[in-house]
C-alpha cells in the first residue's frame, strides 16, 4: 500500500520544554535502568545458589569500577522511580475524583 | 446520543477492549513494590557484611527467602508491564511490534523464573554444582 504523505498532530518540536515532562521522561529512562538492574540482581541470585566461587566472581564484577558506576546510577534511578511513582499514586484520587461516573 | 452499543457499554472496557486492566496492575504493582522494594534495599544495608555465608544465610530464612521471591514476582511483571508500553510506544510495523512483545514476554518470565529458582536453591539449601 503506498504512503501517502498524511496531516500529523503537532509533534514535540513545537512544545516548550517544561519542567514535567522532564520528569516524565526520567521516569521512563530510570524504569528502562532498573529493568536492566533485574537482569544483574538476577544474576546476583543465581550466582548465590550457584556457592561461594561463582558468589565470589559475581561480586567481582559487581564491585568493578564499571559495576559500581552500574550500581550508583542503580541507585538513583530506584530512589527517583520510587519517589515519583508515589507521587503519581497521589494523583489517583484526584483523578477518580475528576472522572465520568459509569458508562 | 452515543454511538456506543449497549453491549459495549455493559463491557465499559472502551475501543482497546481491555479496558483498565493493564493500567490497573500496574497500580497495583507499585503499591506492593513500595515495602517490598524497600524491604530488600534497607535488609542488604543492614547486613554485617555481604559475603557469600551472611547473604546465603539471611536469604535462606524462611521470611527471607518469601519476601524475596514475592519481591522477584511482582518487580518483573510491574517491569513487564512498563517496558511493554515503551515498545508500543516506539517500535511500529506489524511484525516487528509482535515479535519484540512477544521476545520481551519471553525475556522477563526467564529472568523472574530463574531468580525465584535461585531463591529457592538456597531457601532449600541445594548443594552447589
Amino acid at each position: 500500500m503506498p504512503v501517502r504523505a498524511r496531516p500529523l498532530s503537532p509533534h514535540l518540536g513545537i512544545y516548550r520544554w517544561q519542567i514535567g515532562n522532564t520528569l516524565s521522561i526520567l521516569h521512563r529512562l530510570t524504569g528502562i535502568a532498573l529493568a536492566l538492574g533485574i537482569v544483574a540482581l538476577s544474576y546476583w541470585l543465581i550466582s548465590l545458589a550457584g556457592g561461594d566461587a561463582a558468589y565470589g566472581s559475581a561480586i567481582r564484577v559487581l564491585w568493578s569500577p564499571p559495576g559500581i558506576l552500574f550500581l550508583v546510577g542503580w541507585t538513583f534511578s530506584f530512589l527517583y522511580h520510587l519517589l515519583n511513582g508515589v507521587r503519581h499514586l497521589f494523583w489517583m484520587p484526584v483523578m477518580a475524583s475528576n472522572a465520568p461516573s459509569g458508562t | 446520543m452515543s454511538l456506543r452499543s449497549p453491549l459495549g457499554r455493559v463491557l465499559g472496557t472502551g475501543s482497546a477492549k481491555d479496558g483498565t486492566g493493564h493500567w490497573w496492575a500496574q497500580r497495583v504493582t507499585a503499591v506492593a513494590l513500595i515495602p517490598l522494594t524497600l524491604w530488600f534495599f534497607l535488609s542488604l544495608l543492614l547486613l554485617p557484611a555481604l559475603d557469600y555465608e551472611t547473604v546465603r544465610v539471611w536469604l535462606a530464612q524462611p521470611v527471607s527467602s518469601l519476601l524475596a521471591v514475592l519481591s522477584i514476582a511482582v518487580l518483573t511483571y510491574h517491569s513487564y508491564l512498563g517496558t511493554t508500553v515503551i515498545i508500543e510506544d516506539y517500535v511500529h510495523g506489524g511484525s516487528a511490534k509482535v515479535v519484540s512483545l512477544m521476545l520481551l514476554r519471553f525475556l522477563y518470565v526467564l529472568l523472574g523464573g530463574a531468580g525465584i529458582l535461585a531463591i529457592l536453591r538456597v531457601a532449600f539449601g541445594s548443594l552447589a554444582p
